[in-house]
């Protein structure tokens, strides 16, 4: 299982990788694991706003669905429009074909509160 | 042991509409005795497209070969868990044909219905009296529906006492059904977590007065008793809540214990299940609902009232939380069930409980050295194991397949979820030594080849109609209706 | 007991392998004070033949022999049931299945079902429709409860007083504790809903518009405008079809514009049963395929590429879900969705939209009779298909009872339902009704006119 270094991870499974002003997110390599084959994919519209630690998507697999919560709060700039119709990128390449949405968070310090790589790599092994 | 269980004759069948040709027609109409009158025509529709023609013997080869490929409890051993899959007699098939029930319209007056109505009542009185429930009503279609008219009954209560309360409390090993009902009652739900059982400082603790009910099932999903109801009845009373009991479970019950009497306020029951009317690949079933004497106004109407000059069917009710179906009830279901009913007695519906519990405990105690037993206290009706010991990358998803092959139903999988991996089997009463020794084997042999060849689990089924299905493609494209290419 | 295959010895050996004495000790996780301290207080167990007589002798309290003329409907239809179709379902494969959880050996139950989808469509002229729900009125509530997730915000629904009586009262029970406002909307003096009303009680706020097709009354309704009108203030049509034969006669609800048709299957081979068990279908907009209720099967393929059929996108249901489903329904009417099927299938193209002419021109036949009859009129002079008013010269009740008398069920009486129609009486026609019936019919109206 791979945790890139460059990004921050939540305990719900997201990751987060800064950009500039703009963050992306996604779900770790862990998470696309447990679920199985992704089927579905469920995201906001860009001018949405997001909330810390609510939900703003679902991602499903043929016998799980689970929720996707906003690492930090803001607004979606950007929406992976490839994924409704190719949701198998969650499982191939999760930090990369299979980001969801682009924010431009409120408050860039929120960042500060994720786990880094190895933080996380213990985290889940602890699960 | 080899798998063998599924050598046959197996015929290719096409979809109904592939087999269609142009002209034919499988139904003559009675004659037209009348004027043939044009309608509006601007009222008129097209041809119904696509829609298939055939003689009556292309529907009758179409249907008899599709049913090949099923299995039902008649073909073999079907141990769902919680799904209590007993044998369904057959005299009940032929009563529920009888003309005067089968071609019974339901707007026909009460006084031409009275050998219908009146079975409904004598049903509902039978339920009671196993139940300890001393109201009732036939209505909902299924269980589901039933937990759906219990909860409104105990929000109807709840409101008519003035209370604003919005949570219910559900165990973490309920059915899907019980916090998707509270949802649709308009309740949030607040789960509980258990172990195993459900404690009372679990309750204590999570009830407080914005909690309207505790929904909780008896035995629980586990095949566990709840050794605690009693108290945690009380305790919920004592708070101003009520509880509500998911009746799925009573076959582990009849005659040993009446859920009305350790202070539960509502329970429904799956006919289906419990009263052996057969489940029709996926229905119909009846839901039953039992009710405290506080709740008994608010029964969702109609009503069946037996009176001086005969039985009635009573919709006034000012209090009732209304109707949830067109009219009142799956009848045809209810006829089955009280067949099942008669035929059985008093003392062979206990004796049927405790069958189908020494069943279970005698699966447990066969298999216990060869799969993974989550809880040990002593179980009831059904028994859960799961993959934990399988080696070789073996799960339950690969058991369940593998057993296919050895020509039994397997149990019921990946649930309860507070088990991972979960075999949930429930063998019920009608199954012989014989039958569950040929299972267990099965389940054995199957251990041990997940040990030596995990390839034979991996590639399961391969004597089935088909090999396993691919049901990401299903999800991910999905196809729900047939289309002319 | 026949039911119970154990004999003593096995039960001993049994409870040897499990290690305990005897079967009570099996039950020590139920504490005392939880037991039941006595026997249960049941009629002693019937043989099968003592059991056949005591249900004959019920069966035999009603009015169901060949010696009475029936034309009772509302929601429930009498039509003829070929033979074929008891003959197949009697087939235990079919019906001693559960839900088909294991899609290798439950492949006759999905592809029965797959094909039952595929008709609902077709004669609702919409896209996806799923594995049947409990029946008419509680699809139709289910139908609300889409449209309302479907629209999020909108807390309004729009019901025409044309709507089956009991399907509204359904409506109103499921909505009943949700933050729901019902709105009744009036018929015109034609028998149709009322589109000037329509257009006022439409806001931002309505999420559906619920009208019957054809409505309660008999009256087919016109659909296309009011779809018009609901999606001009971007609410949802929901049209529901108690007597899904009209369909095959009259213009398909989705070729008029609607978003969700639900309805009741019973007319096509099922038995009248008192009521039940019928069958509910819902059919809906592909945009709208992730909001469905229930059960749903999909064509997909196994593992050497064969073509194959299983339960798909349950993750909008309760046992994943679980209180974010779309629904709590689990079991449906699986069977008799299969009957169904069978049904439509030996009508098909040719028979069903025949069959659907032959009702319409008995009904005409009958209306035009009791019309000429003195004393007795129609309120509404609307396209009717099997079903339609009149108003009695007395209050139906007395008709009612009068026809009686002549071993005739004369059809339902309107006072509760709809007060506003003097002496109404509800009238329905089928294949089952020949021409003798009829004219005894309008005879037997003529003399309970005084």
């Amino acid at each position: 299982m791979d945790f890139p270094e460059e990004l921050k991870y939540t305990e719900d499974h997201e990751w987060v990788l800064s950009e500039g002003d703009l963050v992306s997110i996604g779900i770790s390599d862990f998470a696309q694991d447990q679920l199985g084959d992704v089927v579905f994919v469920e995201l906001p519209e860009v001018g949405d706003k997001v909330e810390i630690s609510k939900a703003f998507g679902v991602v499903e697999s043929v016998k799980a669905v689970s929720d996707i919560y906003a690492p930090l709060a803001g607004e979606v700039v950007e929406v992976n429009s490839d994924l409704p119709d190719s949701p198998e990128s969650i499982n191939t390449s999760p930090y990369e074909d299979g980001w969801m949405i682009r924010i431009k968070p409120d408050d860039m310090a929120e960042l500060d509160g994720l786990m880094d790589a190895s933080a996380y790599q213990a985290f889940i092994e602890q699960e | 042991m080899s798998a063998i269980g599924s050598k046959g004759l197996i015929l290719n069948e096409k979809l109904i509409f592939e087999r269609s040709t142009a002209g034919r027609c499988g139904y003559d109409l009675p004659l037209l005795d009348v004027p043939s009158v044009e309608p509006d025509r601007s009222l008129l529709r097209d041809e119904i497209e696509g829609f298939p023609e055939l003689s009556e013997v292309d529907v009758v080869r179409h249907y008899t070969r599709l049913s090949t490929w099923n299995y039902g409890v008649d073909s073999g051993f079907y141990p769902l868990g919680s799904c209590t899959m007993k044998y369904n007699p057959k005299i009940n098939e032929v009563v529920a044909r009888l003309p005067g029930f089968a071609h019974l319209h339901p707007a026909t007056p009460d006084h031409l219905s009275q050998g219908a109505l009146q079975l409904m009542y004598d049903l509902q009185q039978a339920l009671c009296e196993i139940s300890g429930f001393p109201a009732l009503t036939l209505q909902p279609s299924a269980g589901a529906q039933g937990e759906f008219a219990g909860m409104l009954m105990i929000h109807a209560w709840h409101q008519a006492q003035g209370n604003k309360r919005h949570k219910v409390l559900i165990p973490d090993t309920a059915h899907g059904t019980n916090p998707a009902t509270a949802a649709l009652c308009g309740y949030d739900v607040v789960p509980i977590a258990s172990d195993g059982v459900l404690s009372i400082e679990a309750v204590a603790a999570a009830m407080d007065d914005s909690v309207a009910a505790l929904m909780i099932t008896n035995p629980n999903t586990l095949g566990l008793f709840e050794p605690n109801i009693r108290e945690i009845c009380e305790l919920v009373h004592s708070r101003g809540g009520l509880v509500y009991c998911d009746g799925a479970n009573l076959n582990a019950l009849l005659g040993i214990c009446r859920p009305g009497d350790l202070g539960i306020d509502v329970m429904h029951f799956n006919l289906h299940k419990t009263f052996a009317t057969p489940h029709g690949g996926g229905g119909p079933g009846a839901g039953p609902v039992g009710v405290s004497a506080a709740l008994e106004p608010f029964l969702p109407v109609p009503v069946i009232m037996k009176e001086e000059d005969g039985y009635r069917l009573v919709a006034d009710r000012p209090l009732s939380i209304g109707q949830l179906r067109t009219y009142a009830s799956q009848f045809g279901i209810l006829v089955r069930a009280y067949a099942y009913l008669l035929s059985m007695g008093p003392q062979d519906l206990k004796r049927a409980t405790e069958l189908a519990v020494l069943n279970a405990n005698y699966i447990r105690a066969r298999l216990e050295g060869s799969y993974h037993l989550p809880y040990k206290q002593r179980s009831l009706h059904e028994v859960i194991f799961s993959d934990a010991d399988l080696p070789n990358d073996c799960h339950t998803l690969d058991v369940a397949k593998r057993l296919l092959d050895y020509g039994f139903h397997p149990p019921t999988i990946y649930f309860p979820l507070v088990v991972q991996g979960a075999l949930m089997i429930e063998p019920t009463e009608t199954e012989s030594k014989q039958e569950l020794d040929e299972f267990c084997d099965a389940l054995i042999a199957i251990a041990e080849e997940a040990k030596s060849s995990p390839h034979l689990l991996h590639e399961a089924p391969v004597n089935a109609r088909t090999r396993r299905l691919d049901e990401t493609l299903a999800a991910r494209n999905p196809r729900l209706r047939w289309e002319k290419s | 007991m026949r039911y119970l295959p154990h004999c003593d010895q096995g039960i001993r050996s049994m409870l040897d392998t499990i290690g305990v004495e005897k079967i009570n000790d099996l039950f020590s996780g139920i504490p005392e004070n939880c037991r039941l301290p006595r026997d249960l207080e049941l009629p002693a167990p019937l043989a099968e033949a003592d059991l056949q007589r005591h249900f004959q002798a019920l069966a035999a309290e009603s009015s169901v022999d060949g010696s009475w003329s029936r034309f009772l409907g509302g929601g429930y239809y009498d039509h003829h049931i070929p033979a074929v179709i008891d003959h197949l379902i009697s087939r235990s494969e079919f019906y001693t299945a559960y839900t088909p959880y294991q899609p290798e050996i439950s492949q006759g139950t999905l592809q029965a079902v797959f094909e039952f989808q595929t008709l609902i469509c077709q004669l609702t002229g919409m896209e996806i429709s799923n594995a049947s729900l409990y029946d008419g009125a509680s699809a139709c509530a289910e139908a609300v409860l889409m449209a309302l997730r479907c629209s999020r915000k909108r807390s309004k629904v729009m019901l025409s007083r044309g709507l089956q009586p009991r399907y509204r009262e359904v409506v109103m029970t499921y909505v009943r504790y949700l933050d729901v406002e019902l709105i009744e909307v009036p018929l015109a003096a034609d028998g149709r809903t009322d589109e000037d009303a329509v257009k006022q009680l439409l806001d931002e706020d309505v999420a559906a518009l619920v009208v019957g097709y054809p409505n309660y009354l008999g009256v087919v309704e016109e659909i296309e405008s009011l779809s018009r009108l609901a999606h001009a203030s971007g609410a949802r049509m929901v049209v529901a079809a108690a007597e899904p034969l009209a369909m095959a006669l009259y213009r398909s609800p989705g070729e008029q514009g609607a978003d969700i048709v639900v309805g009741e299957g019973q007319s096509f081979g099922l038995p009248l049963s008192y009521g039940g068990p019928g069958v509910g279908f819902i059919a809906v907009r592909q945009k709208d395929m992730r909001s469905l209720p229930g059960r749903l099967v999909g064509e997909t393929v196994d593992k050497d590429g064969e073509r194959g059929f299983v339960l798909t996108l349950s993750t909008r249901e309760q046992h994943i879900r679980r209180e974010k489903a779309t629904s709590n329904i689990c079991s449906n009417q699986g069977i008799c969705a299969v009957m169904v099927s069978i049904y439509l299938s030996l009508l098909g193209k040719n028979g069903l939209p025949q069959l659907a002419r032959d009702n319409y021109s008995r009904t005409t036949y009958l209306r035009e009779q009791i019309a000429a009859l003195p004393g007795y009129s129609l309120p509404f002079t609307t396209s009717v298909f099997n079903e339609f008013v009149i108003s009695c010269p007395r209050p139906a009740t007395e008709v009612l009872k009068r026809l009686e008398e002549d071993k005739i069920l004369a059809g339902i009486d309107l006072i509760n339902d709809y007060p506003e129609i003097k002496n109404g009486l509800l009238i329905c026609v089928t294949e089952q009704n020949d021409r003798a019936q009829l004219d005894r019919f309008v005879d037997a109206l003529k003399g309970a006119a005084a």
